[in-house]
């Protein structure tokens, strides 16, 4: 169809403008903050300020006494409550489970990170909370922190006495090829090594967290009101294993959400704390983080450290890949934490290569630390930036262009579907075609034009290239159960048609910034041929969604899209039925297009209005053999992962007077099959993209050898701004569609994210061998003016 | 308690503070505006943004009784008086220099206020003049080319015109 044809439907491919930015343009957006309930209390945690500690006392009987204090909380109010829960179990490679230590809502006897929570004041204002919280004594023996990993593993202090280690789990990928890839090694003509770190970031959605917990005594009803990404899946965890409220009586509403990245998946103690201090209290308790608080209570994300080593033939073929990873894990297993470095890392590293044989190892251990769980990309960014930096560094080695030693070790365009060492089957792709449209795109041609007019201008050009892959849509649950998974991982929908012809959609997936009232609109409107303004998507509030798991893992459109378009099918069906009778005719015979239905072969007709009132007033209907109304449901678990791919350019100047890194252009050139509307396909990678790139040059998340998180605010954490970056030229033609869900796409909320940072890392090592700095073989990220400049001398 | 007036949007709010109370605490708790966000306490992030006289300026940075009697334009003031968007939120939308939203007012009234002081910005200048508004969803291409567009730059540099 031709480009403005599709714009003027609205249906899919077209750049419809989004309907939800009227509200937040306005200010009229309704996110979690903006909810006060009629007699509302404010709650103040009192949170750990050492790292590690036990708990000698607390008094709060001054702070009980001061004014509008309803009551202090501490652990004994919640003794009756459960663990918050780890939803993934991870079996490591002696057969054993892995470690899992109680995660109380409130600390019992010890306090384990800085921002483990002690006690909580709820007063009739914030102020009162907080000026009550200051007369709380609670005494601490502070005890040594354990902050390294490897000494963390080798003895020592233990964050969980009870687990006898640190040692959460050894995990190792795939076991049953660790002798073969030791003999590839042996045998290799060429082994590249290299030592890296995955620094810990901070997610710093714009929204800091917010709960709201409300009881209505007569209904024995709770509802939580959060900033979550899935409210049913707090539903699940929180209500099933922590408060023990049945799912009929627990009502979990998400509204606008002000952007998550990872950070609110997970399941946290303040939702349970407001929801279960509101039942004992019996009035609603409200709970606002400070951003100051975030950088304490929200999950962080990576912290992994890293050797990597790559066989290679004397034909520079990749034979092996083993490596050997520490990823922290914080001082609790957050919801989703032992999925990210095993399953969502282990099974990308064979990346866009047909390398056969990989070993890879995890072991993952507890620090005195925030706990750490899925940040954007959640372990493919980890595998992707090894695996990447691997490649330049091997190509560098031997003397080859990075270019071309990757597209000899690329899954070649007829391998797919393409069965990797590491367990996962790749359905579509074509590496070779997103490479040769990223050289056309950066103007790679021209690269060397471009670092001389820079070297007259005293800088360093460097060009750095990453070829990434990554898993989306995780799935099917009856494969992620075995891995470990405690839940499922399908999505589902509801599409009610109303009688008038207009379309509600339900569906679990939920928008925190994604634009899904727009896109999911105009699959539909595309799929029935009505406008799209006649369809409205309602999700976030597990009272009118029959079940959810969310958005995470670039899953939306691929897994809850897909359950929408299983749904919408059935309403097709059926209005096809009600056609068929008002228009006696054969139910084969009837066609739908552009909202008619119409008799092949004959000029009989009609219009969709015509049959959805037909259903609701069902005068002239198959009442014998077909039920009023339409409205569907259907529940859809994929049957594999997706997988976008993609070629990513970064051309930096550093200042080698300073070690200053500028990103002068950023190219990238995604497969993610299918895309619904291009223009917020665009947005996503934009802002994948900053978010990587800040991870390579900017955002650092510090502490101290005592556990002192020293990078706590926006003043120390250096979150990119708007004169980090260039102008991002970015593009999706090279598409294979996803063979396997019923849209074709695979997701693109991650990629940016994923590719970016090796190919910066990459580009700033390239300048500084062509500026003389040939012994510089690695620069940790980020890539900071004082990590150059030292890496420089020598 | 000290009770606080000044003029939001152009009409009269008057409520109770005390002396610690900030003018985003006024005007979200007190005026009931929920537009303008906080997303930060050391004012880094921006998303408070309003217009004081006239100024942008963070309302988690300032007193609600420091400012008595001012004029305060939030981001419900931004649209015309029919409730359509102005030319630089329908630039915003036109853009999709908005994801999440939550920055998005505080974005809108810096960025009002950057065309306010200099009407035709290079790109360099409105990467420059946002630098004290975090955006952590677009990383900021979309917003760049919503301010080129709403200064009428839209066929210049050949980025807002893509």
């Amino acid at each position: 169809m031709p480009k403005d044809e599709i714009a003027n439907k609205g249906g899919i491919g077209a750049s419809t403008k989004r309907r939800e930015d009227l509200r937040f343009l306005t200010g009229k957006g309704r996110y979690t903050d903006d909810i006060n309930i009629r007699g509302q209390l404010y709650a103040h945690f009192i949170r750990s300020e050492v790292a590690h500690g036990r708990i000698i006392s607390i008094d709060a009987s001054a702070a009980e006494a001061m004014p509008g204090v309803a009551k202090v909380f501490t652990s004994a109010d919640f003794a009756q409550a459960g663990s918050i829960p780890c939803g993934w179990q991870v079996t490591d490679r002696h057969g054993k489970a892995m470690l899992e230590p109680k995660h109380p809502i409130l600390a019992e006897g010890k306090v384990r990170h800085v921002g483990d929570p002690i006690a909580v004041v709820v007063a009739e204002t914030l102020d009162q909370a907080r000026d009550a919280a200051e007369a709380v004594v609670i005494e601490i023996e502070e005890l040594p922190a354990v902050m390294d990993m490897k000494a963390a593993v080798a003895g020592g202090d233990l964050v969980h006495e009870e687990l006898g280690s640190n040692l959460c789990f050894d995990w190792g990928f795939v076991e049953e090829n660790k002798a073969a890839v030791e003999e590839a090694f042996a045998k290799a003509a060429h082994v590249t090594t290299l030592e890296l770190v995955n620094n810990r970031l901070v997610a710093n959605p714009m929204e800091p967290r917010v709960a709201v917990g409300d009881f209505e005594e007569w209904t024995g009803q709770h509802t939580l009101y959060t900033t979550s990404q899935n409210p049913h899946v707090i539903r699940l965890l929180m209500g099933a294993f922590v408060l023990s409220i049945p799912e009929h009586k627990l009502r979990v509403v998400a509204p606008d959400v002000g952007g998550g990245f990872g950070s609110k998946i997970f399941h946290y103690a303040e939702e349970a704390f407001v929801t279960k201090a509101a039942h004992i209290l019996k009035r609603p308790v409200k709970w606002t983080s400070t951003r100051s608080e975030a950088f304490v209570t929200d999950a962080h994300g990576r912290d992994h450290v890293t050797k990597i080593q790559l066989a290679l033939d004397a034909q520079n073929n990749f034979t092996a890949l083993r490596t050997d990873t520490y990823a922290n894990m914080g001082a609790y297993l957050s919801t989703f934490a032992p999925s990210v470095p095993t399953w969502l890392h282990g099974t990308l590293m064979a990346g866009n290569y047909k390398t056969p044989l990989i070993y890879v190892n995890v072991k993952a251990v507890f620090t005195n630390t925030v706990p750490v769980d899925a940040y954007r990309g959640a372990g493919r960014p980890e595998a992707t930036f090894q695996l990447e930096r691997l490649v330049d560094q091997a190509a560098r080695e031997l003397g080859v262009s990075p270019f071309d030693l990757r597209r000899q070790n690329f899954i070649q365009p007829d391998q797919f579907p393409y069965q990797t060492p590491v367990a996962v089957v790749y359905d579509t792709g074509n590496y070779q075609a997103t490479l040769d449209k990223l050289v056309e795109m950066a103007d790679v041609a021209g690269f060397e034009a471009r670092a001389a007019e820079s070297k007259s201008r005293g800088k360093l050009r460097g060009f750095g290239l990453a070829h990434y892959i990554e898993a989306c849509g995780i799935a099917p649950s009856n494969l992620v159960g075995q891995l470990g998974a405690r839940a499922g991982l399908y999505e589902s929908a509801s599409v009610r048609v109303n009688a008038t012809g207009s379309i509600t959609v339900f569906t679990g997936s939920h928008s925190h910034g994604q634009g899904h009232e727009t896109t999911f609109a105009q699959v539909v409107s595309d799929m029935i041929g009505i406008d799209a303004s006649q369809i409205e998507i309602v999700h976030g509030d597990t009272s009118n969604t029959p079940m959810g798991m969310g958005t995470y893992g670039s899953r939306s459109l691929a897994v809850g899209g897909s359950a929408m378009v299983k749904a919408t099918n059935k309403i097709i069906n059926k209005a096809k039925k009600i056609a068929a009778h008002l228009m006696e005719a054969s139910e084969a015979d009837i066609e739908l297009k552009d909202g008619v239905f119409t008799v092949a072969g004959t000029d009989k007709s009609k219009t969709w209005v015509d049959v959805t009132l037909a259903a609701y007033v069902p005068h002239n209907y198959p009442l014998e053999n077909l039920e009023p109304g339409l409205e569907e449901t259907a529940f859809y678990d994929p049957s594999n992962f997706t997988y976008p791919a993609g070629a990513y350019g970064c051309e930096v100047e550093v200042d080698p007077e300073t070690g200053k890194v500028e990103v002068v252009a950023f190219s990238a050139a995604d497969d993610f099959g299918n895309v619904v509307n291009p223009m917020i396909v665009e947005g996503q990678v934009h802002g994948g993209l900053a978010q990587g790139i800040g991870q390579a040059l900017l955002e650092h998340c510090v502490y101290d050898e005592n556990g002192q998180l020293l990078s706590g605010s926006y003043m120390d954490y250096a979150m990119p701004r708007a004169d980090d970056f260039p102008m991002f030229q970015v593009d999706h033609s090279c598409a294979t569609p996803c063979t396997h869900n019923p849209l074709g796409v695979k997701g693109c909320g991650e990629a940016g994210a994923i590719g970016s940072p090796p190919a910066v890392i990459n580009a700033v090592l390239d300048a500084l061998h062509r500026g003389g700095f040939t012994h510089v073989t690695h620069i940790d990220m980020p890539a900071s003016p004082s990590r150059v400049w030292a890496a420089m001398q020598r | 308690m000290t009770k606080v007036t000044m003029t939001v949007n152009g009409k009269a709010v008057s409520a109770e503070t005390e002396g610690r109370t900030l003018l985003v605490q006024f005007l979200r708790e007190g005026a009931g505006l929920t537009g303008t966000h906080v997303g930060c306490d050391t004012s880094q992030c921006g998303a408070c943004t309003v217009h004081v006289n006239g100024q942008a300026v963070k309302s988690c940075t300032i007193f609600a009784q420091d400012v008595a009697g001012a004029e305060v334009r939030t981001i419900e003031g931004m649209a015309h008086a029919d409730g359509s968007l102005n030319p630089l939120q329908q630039a915003f939308n036109d853009c999709h220099g908005l994801q999440c939203g939550f920055c998005t007012p505080g974005m809108v009234m810096a960025s009002a206020a950057l065309l306010a002081n200099n009407p035709r910005p290079t790109e360099a200048e409105i990467r420059h003049g946002l630098e004290g508004n975090i955006c952590r969803c677009t990383g900021y291409h979309n917003i760049v080319k919503a301010v080129l567009q709403a200064s009428g730059q839209t066929d210049t540099q050949g980025v807002a015109a893509e």
